[in-house]
Formats: structure tokens, C-alpha cells, sequence
């Protein structure tokens, strides 16, 4: 009943009905003509590989395995976005948290032997309880401070995980190997079988999420300390602990896209960098805090990437993602499928 | 107070105001002026003095922790400025601590130039490349997180240009030609030579006097006072964006020359030595740990956190009993810069000086 | 001509109509006061004129130049000075620092000279005492003063005053109302000021503007503007018909 009250008053906070239906006719107007113009930029892009590779192939080929990596890049960016959205925190460990993901897959396939796709079911409690604890004991002491404090925790705890699996494991690279993996054809195309199941699982994660935000009494709790900490602690909801809430499904998120990608991804203690940088990107295109637009940001990101191999095979394909990062940072800084205010 | 000779004193202040000629008490200038800023540059006259007499007392091997520890002071008191007096925090700093780096050795390598001509060419780029990148930020109002990610950003698409750049030697790296001879035109002396520390005693000399002019001079007062309220800043007739970008200039200059520094001291970069994140971490470690904002955190940082590394590989190449696993295994020391750093963004936020200063002005108060 | 001339000045934030064409005018030498409830739009107002916000519509002119849009900082140097309702010290430095920032930026180079100037302020508003005080610990009453101080270091023609008489007790305002028309009679200064306190609205103000949801309600003679049932109905309520 609580909760119930709760989604009244913050109805109450927004604006007048009226002004308010209105907004949300602007933002669909809106939100369908940026999805419009993505898609017609990115064909134009497509045309031009085509025009340079002079292969149709080659296209169709990178635009199958930019969608299927896309699905994968959001996959891991939906924690990091989720945690911005509510804590207001870019979280750099984001990368570190997935490599300890991809490690404890390992541990629970090589050393174990479980199933790689049951170790989903020892990593994702695993990781939710080390958000928890991170958010709980590292980063709520300095929830109050300058923005910046917090920040500096999350660099810590990247480099410092990072290099404690350095410490223990060794630099050299370990494998996940799925036993009934391989790949099919798609008119031509390549699929590769643990792909596909990321790219799923990608999409099932942004429904299940969007449903727990959205259904659930305790979705509605973060939203509203996403939306007004000050009015949400007002009536009753402990913010303290709606924070570790997030950061712990935050880390089961990334332990979910761990597991996924661990069958098709080299595992070293760096793995975890280059898709930081990935997924910051992926995030800031989706609009910080915006799980659907992250799965949206993912595609791009993974379109733009293969295309842009095929453009300019002499550079390498993360240039032209950060290129389009920093146009869109400054055009638009709350993303491109990101709300207005 | 009581209201009434507040009154008073306001009244008769009023009556008879002239500024002009007005003597100042001589306790205002002692306290705001002349001894205060007498006595800091001669804090920073005996703390040089005695950086350049160091190696009359220590062996080579110390002397290059020694040297080392004054780059990292260097690139601290660089990304200081900005993000400590400038108050806007930079996550990449690594972009023009590259930017020195590289151009001192390209310049070298492909020209034969002077690497103090290369100093300047790399200094004025890495100002050029702040300039337009904090502009752009500014101009499009990125804060907080955003401005955060764009300055990491940057520093990374400069670390894949350097790696897909065949000039730059791609993931290769350049390193300096071996030149026979000593030559302080060309930047070039024996092995272990106190030559290299000297110079970095010089660098670290002069930032340290540009941090000093941030708590003193004209320009350094109105960077502060628009980090504190820019609003009121600019109420107050001062132009926030001229001093925002004033201070990332000068910190990037700075940030520049540690990179020379570096390249002509170890005589190797590649793009990850330049250009990652790490190195963003350790200006912000060093700064962090000493004290963000004061002039003499970022030295003391360096002082305690640089020699950590050289401590904790020697540790690992003789682990004691019980932790001989940890045999040839490396990470170590950057795990323990990111538990201080953490120990100290939770425990102690105000840094080392900054801690011993505060606590001391609480006492005086008292 | 006005010294300061306000045409139709309309701001709105996303779909919210915070000023829908203010229009007013400032002689040389006159106070004007500035009253109207909470969300009326005084200070939003206050923030287009000293350029903090750029209006959607509308012209601002300073003895004859265009200002609209201006930014803050180029309008301190045409001698356009004001203070904030929410105290805004430079918190890191100390009383006579933050006055002599003030007086340094309005082209005081010399330092020397500049805080003896800054001095002069300092005693002038009654904040001697408080001189080497760290800003950011002030009690809000003095850090209300010092945003006067901060004003006066600018030696502006114009001097905007957003509630500075708020949250100090009555006899602590009496002798910042001295200070200001003192600096009307014998300086000349204009000002305009945002005021809640009828009794400073009544001693100060040469002419007064009452806004009400974003407009000018009623301008004029103070006792008119007072007197008028319509200010009375939509401001001043109950509570003053009963008082006065």
C-alpha cells in the first residue's frame, strides 16, 4: 500500500496533466525521429562500405556481427547505466567488475566444471553481492560529498581489482569453452552461436530490468530516488539502502554479461578495460541512466565499429567509436535517445 | 557587537570615507601580503635548496627513486592546478603528459631538435589540445560526470591515434638515440648523472612557484574565486570562462614538461606509457594523497607514494614465508596505490598537508 | 531617458512562464523597491537584468546601451553591481579576500592599493571584526553583508540588492538602510532592491514595482503601489489590512 502512495505522490510532484501529455507527445515525436535518422545514417555509412569494399558480403557480414557485438556492448553497459541513473556515479570499476565476472566464470567452468551457461547461477549472486558490499561500505560514505570523491572510489577500485587478479592469476590469457558452440548461416552471413545467446540475453536483461523498474514495489523505490532522493527519503524510503539495491543489481547485471561473453572472449586481467571504454560509450549514446537506450547505444556502437573497419582498415575501429563519442558528448550530452531534461 | 556601536561605527565610517588615504593597518599587510608571501617562496627556497643537495648524501639508486619521485611531484602539481585550484577535475590528465612525451621525442628522433625546443613545442600543444577541449566542454556546459568522462575520453583516442600512427612508431614506442658525450643543449649526460635530477629539481621549482601564485598573485586569486562561486565570480566582474581556461592552460603546460621529463630521462614511450589511464591515476594519487588544492600536497604526495613501487617490487622478488606464491607475480604495487587512494578519498579527503593544516588552523582558532 | 530601462522582458523554463513581459524604469539616483510574493519572479528578473539568464524577449538598457544578454561580468564593468539572495562568498577565503577580489577585477592592479581599498569597504560595512574570518563559517546575517561589500568594491552605478535585509533581526538593519542611502545622497548610486521588509520598502524606496506571477502588478508612488486594494488583495493579505 506503501508503494502505491508513493507512485501517487510522485505523480503529484510532476507537472500539470496537461503540460505533462504534451511532453510526452514532444518525446515521442522525438524519440521516433532520432531512431529515424540513426537508422538512415547508418545505411548511408553501410552504402559507403559497401561502395568502398565492393562487397555486399562484407556489408552484410559486418552489419550481423555489429549487431550480435552490440548486443553484447549493452549488455555490459546496463549495469553502468542503471548505476548512473540512481547513484549519479560513473562507474569506472565498471570494467574491473566484469573481468572479476569473467574470471569467476572461469573458475566455475574450468575448476568446477559447471555448465557455462549454469555459472550464471553461482556469478550473478556472487557479483550482486559484491556491488552490495562495494556500494555499501565503499561508496554510501561518500554519497554526500563532492561528486568527484566518489568518482576517485570507482578509479580505485578498477585499478585495484584489476591488478589483485593480475597479482593472483597472471598475465596470461584463459578461455571459456562452450561445448556445444559453433556457428550457422545467416543468407551468408556468420553467426556465431554464443553470440546469438548474448545478443538474447542482452535483449531478455533490458525487458526483465525495464520490468523491475517499472512493476515491482521496489522498482518504483528506485525510481523515485533516481527522480527526487530528498522527496523519496520524505516518504519513507531509505535511500542508503535503495542505493545498495541498485549497485547490486547493477553488479548482477554485469555478472550476467560476464557469463555471456565469457565462451567467445579471451580472459586476461585487462579484458575488462577495452569494454570499459565501449560501455561508457554506449551509455553516454543511450542517454546516461537509460537501460533501453543503452541496448540502442549498443547497436550503434557495434555497427559503427565494423563499418567503420571496412572504411578505414588502416585505424583502429575504436577511433571512429570514440569519434562519434566525443561529437555526441558535446552535440548532445544527454545522449542521443536521452530525455530532454 | 552590540547594534548600536555597530550603528555608530557604520555611521561615522560613512561620514568620513576616503579610501585613498586611508593607511592600511600594518597587521592586514602582514597577515594578507608581504610577510605571508615572503615566507611561502622561502619555504620554497629551502625546500629546493635541499631537493639539489641531495646527492651529495645518496647512492645512484636512490637517486633515480629521487628523480622519479619528482616527475610524479611534476604531473601532481600539474593536474593540481586545474583540478585543484581550478576546482574542474580531470580523469586525463595522461593527454598531455603524452603530448610532452611524444613531441620531446619525435622531435628528437625524426628532427634532431633541442629537447628544450621540444619542451616548448610540447608544452604549447598540450596548451592548444586543453584549450579546445575544455572550451568545447564549457561552451557545451558539460559538468560533473559528463566533463569527467570527456577528459578520459580524450586522453584515450590520443592513446589509439599514437598506436595507429606510423610516424609515433605505432605500439612500438620511440626511443631516444644513445649519443655519446654530455651536451646540456641536447639534453644528454652519463648514466646516473645528477644532471637529470638537477633539472627536475628546476621543474618542480618553478611549478611549484606558478601554485604558489594561486594563493598570491592577481590571476591565481581569480581562478580560486571562480572554482568557490562562478556565479558570484562573474557578479564581481570576472570573466569565468578567461580564468577557467587560464588555469587548465598553465596545468596543462605543467603536466607537458613532466612529460618531457619523462622521455628524457627513461628515453623510451609508447602509447600506453604516454597516454593510459594509469598515468591520469597516478597525477591524481599524488595530489589526492598530499592534499588537492594546497601548493605543497602534491611534492608530499610524491614523496610518499612513488618510492612505493620500487619498495613493493623488491618485496616481490623476496616475498617473505608464507607469501613465496607471490613469487614474479606482479600488480602489487598498483593494488596498494588503489587501496591509499581509497583509504584516503574515504578517511582523510583533505590529503596530508592539507589534513596537518587544517587541523592546525582549528587549534589556532581555539 | 532612464538610467536603467526593462522592455517586456519574458523568460520562460521549460513550459513555466517565470516572467511574461516585465517592463519598468530606474532614474538616475532613485531606489526602487521590488516586492511581490515568493515565485513572483523578482529574482529571475533580477538574474535576466545582471545577465545570468538571457531572456527569451525583451530589452534591458543601461544609460542608453543595449545590456540584454550581456553577460555578467562585462556588465560589472559598465558599473552594473549586484547581490545574491542565497549568500554566495568566495568560501575559501577570507572577509577582506573576497571584497579585494572585487575591487582587483574592477581594475585595481595594484595589490597593495587593493586591499587597502577592500579595507576601507570592509569598515565601511561594518565588517571589521569579521576581516580575516574564513567566509565560508560567517553566520548568514554577516555573509548578507559581505555580499553588500563584495557590490560596493565594483563602485557601480547601479546597484541591484536581492533581499539584503532578510534574515537580519531589526536592529541590525538599520544601519545597512543608512549605508544605502548614504550612498544614494552623497554617491548617487541608483539602486533597485528586492525587499519583503514593507518598513525598509517604505524608508528606502523612491517608486515601487509590486510583480505578481511573472508581471508587473503595480508600479508608482510607494504609498499608491501600497495602498492599492488590488496589492493589498494579491500580496500583502489579510495579515497587513489588519496591521495597518
Amino acid at each position: 500500500m506503501t508503494m502505491t502512495q508513493l507512485d501517487e505522490r510522485l505523480g503529484e510532484t510532476s507537472v500539470l496533466p496537461a503540460a505533462r501529455r504534451r511532453l510526452h507527445e514532444l518525446l515521442g515525436q522525438r524519440f521516433v525521429r532520432t531512431i529515424g535518422v540513426t537508422v538512415i545514417v547508418i545505411a548511408v555509412v553501410a552504402i559507403i562500405a559497401g561502395l568502398v569494399s565492393h562487397s555486399p558480403d562484407v556489408v552484410w557480414q559486418a552489419i550481423i556481427t555489429g549487431l550480435l557485438n552490440g548486443g553484447v556492448y549493452s549488455l555490459i553497459a546496463m549495469g553502468l547505466t542503471l548505476a548512473y541513473g540512481v547513484l549519479h556515479i560513473i562507474n569506472f570499476a565498471n570494467g574491473s567488475m566484469l573481468t572479476l565476472g569473467l574470471y569467476l566464470a572461469y573458475v566455475a567452468v574450468h575448476d568446477w566444471g559447471m555448465q557455462p551457461y549454469v555459472a550464471l547461477l553461482f556469478v550473478i549472486p556472487a557479483m550482486m553481492a559484491f556491488g552490495a558490499l562495494t556500494q555499501k561500505f565503499l561508496l554510501n560514505p561518500v554519497m554526500n560529498g563532492a561528486s568527484h570523491n566518489q568518482l576517485l572510489v570507482t578509479i580505485g577500485l578498477a585499478v585495484g581489482l584489476e591488478n589483485l587478479i593480475l597479482l593472483i592469476a597472471g598475465p596470461n590469457p584463459v578461455s571459456v569453452t562452450l561445448p556445444h558452440g559453433g556457428s550457422f548461416s545467416l543468407f551468408g552471413a556468420t553467426v556465431d552461436l554464443g553470440r546469438l545467446y548474448a545478443f538474447v540475453g542482452a535483449i531478455a536483461m533490458v525487458v526483465l530490468l525495464s520490468l523491475i523498474l517499472q512493476k515491482t514495489p521496489v522498482g518504483t523505490a528506485v525510481r523515485a530516488v533516481a527522480a527526487n532522493p530528498v522527496g523519496a527519503s520524505l516518504v519513507g524510503v531509505n535511500i542508503k539502502n535503495i542505493y545498495v539495491l541498485t549497485f547490486a543489481i547493477g553488479g548482477a547485471a554485469i555478472g550476467a554479461a560476464a557469463t555471456l561473453i565469457a565462451p567467445f572472449q579471451s580472459i586476461t586481467p585487462t579484458t575488462g578495460d577495452v569494454f570499459n571504454l565501449t560501455a561508457f560509450v554506449v551509455v553516454v549514446l543511450g542517454g546516461m541512466g537509460n537501460v533501453a537506450g543503452a541496448l540502442v547505444g549498443g547497436f550503434v556502437v557495434g555497427l559503427t565499429e565494423q563499418l567503420a573497419g571496412i572504411i578505414f582498415p588502416e585505424q583502429s575501429p575504436l577511433l571512429s567509436v570514440f569519434v562519434v563519442f566525443l561529437i555526441v558528448l558535446f552535440i548532445r550530452p544527454r545522449g542521443v535517445f536521452g530525455r530532454a531534461s | 557587537m552590540s547594534a548600536a556601536t555597530d550603528e555608530r561605527a557604520l555611521r561615522s565610517r560613512a561620514a568620513d570615507f576616503d579610501w585613498q588615504s586611508r593607511m592600511l593597518p600594518s597587521r592586514l599587510l602582514g597577515a594578507q601580503s608581504t610577510t605571508r608571501g615572503l615566507v611561502t617562496y622561502g619555504v620554497l627556497f629551502v625546500v629546493v635548496v635541499l631537493l639539489a643537495a641531495l646527492p651529495f648524501m645518496i647512492d645512484t639508486a636512490t637517486m633515480a627513486i629521487a628523480t622519479r619521485v619528482l616527475i610524479f611531484a611534476l604531473l601532481g602539481i600539474g593536474w593540481n592546478v586545474m583540478s585543484g585550484f581550478g576546482g574542474m577535475f580531470s580523469f586525463g590528465h595522461a593527454a598531455y603528459f603524452g603530448i610532452g612525451a611524444y613531441t620531446t621525442a619525435a622531435c628528437v628522433v625524426h628532427f634532431g631538435i633541442s629537447p628544450w625546443i621540444a619542451l616548448v613545442i610540447g608544452m604549447a600543444l598540450a596548451v592548444v589540445a586543453a584549450l579546445v577541449i575544455s572550451w568545447l566542454a564549457f561552451r557545451y556546459r558539460l559538468a560533473g560526470a559528463y566533463y569527467a568522462l570527456s577528459t578520459f575520453a580524450f586522453a584515450e583516442v590520443l592513446m589509439l591515434v599514437a598506436e595507429g600512427n606510423d610516424w609515433l612508431h605505432r605500439t612500438d614506442g620511440i626511443g631516444l638515440p644513445v649519443a655519446p658525450g654530455e651536451s646540456w643543449w641536447m639534453f644528454n649526460f652519463k648514466l646516473n648523472s645528477p644532471n637529470y635530477y638537477w633539472i627536475a629539481v628546476a621543474f618542480v621549482g618553478v611549478a611549484l612557484a606558478v601554485s604558489i601564485s594561486f594563493t598570491r598573485a592577481r590571476t591565481g586569486r581569480f581562478v580560486v574565486s571562480v572554482r568557490d562561486d562562478e556565479a558570484a565570480a562573474a557578479a564581481a566582474g570576472i570573466n569565468p570562462l578567461r580564468y577557467k581556461l587560464t588555469a587548465v592552460a598553465v596545468s596543462a603546460a605543467i603536466t607537458a614538461a613532466a612529460g618531457m621529463l619523462y622521455m628524457e630521462y627513461y628515453g623510451f614511450v609508447d602509447p600506453t606509457t604516454a597516454f593510459n589511464s594509469s598515468v591520469s591515476n597516478n597525477a591524481i594519487i599524488t595530489a589526492v594523497v598530499g592534499g588537492v588544492g594546497t601548493i605543497w600536497g602534491p611534492l608530499i604526495g610524491a614523496i610518499v607514494t612513488a618510492p612505493l613501487t620500487d619498495l613493493i617490487n623488491g618485496f616481490l622478488r623476496n616475498p617473505p614465508a608464507g607469501l613465496e606464491f607471490l613469487h614474479g607475480h606482479s600488480g602489487l604495487d598498483l593494488v596498494v596505490y588503489a587501496a591509499i587512494l581509497i583509504v584516503f578519498v574515504l578517511f582523510l579527503p583533505r590529503g596530508i598537508y592539507g589534513s596537518i593544516t587544517h587541523w592546525i588552523q582549528r587549534k589556532r582558532r581555539k | 531617458m532612464s538610467l536603467l530601462e526593462v522592455r517586456g522582458i519574458t523568460k520562460s523554463f521549460g513550459g513555466i512562464r517565470a516572467l511574461r513581459g516585465v517592463t519598468l524604469d530606474v532614474e538616475e539616483g532613485q531606489i526602487l523597491g521590488v516586492i511581490g510574493a515568493n515565485g513572483a519572479g523578482k529574482t529571475t528578473l533580477f538574474n535576466c537584468i545582471t545577465g545570468a539568464f538571457k531572456p527569451d524577449a525583451g530589452t534591458v538598457t543601461l544609460a542608453g546601451r543595449d545590456i540584454t544578454g550581456t553577460p555578467s561580468h562585462r556588465l560589472a564593468a559598465l558599473g552594473m553591481a549586484r547581490t545574491f539572495q542565497l549568500m554566495r562568498p568566495f568560501h575559501t577565503m577570507n572577509v577582506l579576500e573576497n571584497v579585494a577580489i572585487a575591487v582587483m577585477s574592477s581594475g585595481v592592479r595594484h595589490k597593495r592599493k587593493a586591499y587597502a581599498k577592500a579595507d576601507a569597504i570592509v569598515a565601511r560595512t561594518g565588517l571589521e571584526q569579521w576581516e580575516t574570518t574564513n567566509s565560508g563559517s560567517l553566520p548568514a546575517a554577516i555573509q548578507k553583508r559581505l555580499e553588500l561589500a563584495r557590490a560596493l568594491a565594483l563602485e557601480p552605478r547601479v546597484l541591484l540588492l536581492d533581499e539584503v535585509l532578510a534574515g537580519l533581526v531589526p536592529s541590525e538593519r538599520i544601519p545597512v538602510m543608512e549605508l544605502l542611502e548614504d550612498l544614494r545622497t552623497n554617491e548617487g548610486v541608483t539602486m533597485v532592491f528586492i525587499e519583503h521588509i514593507m518598513a525598509a520598502v517604505r524608508r528606502l524606496s523612491d517608486s515601487v514595482v509590486m510583480m505578481d506571477q511573472g508581471a508587473v502588478l503595480a508600479a508608482g508612488d510607494v504609498d499608491e503601489v501600497l495602498g492599492d486594494p488590488k496589492v493589498i488583495e494579491a500580496y500583502l493579505g489579510e495579515e497587513y489590512a489588519r496591521a495597518s
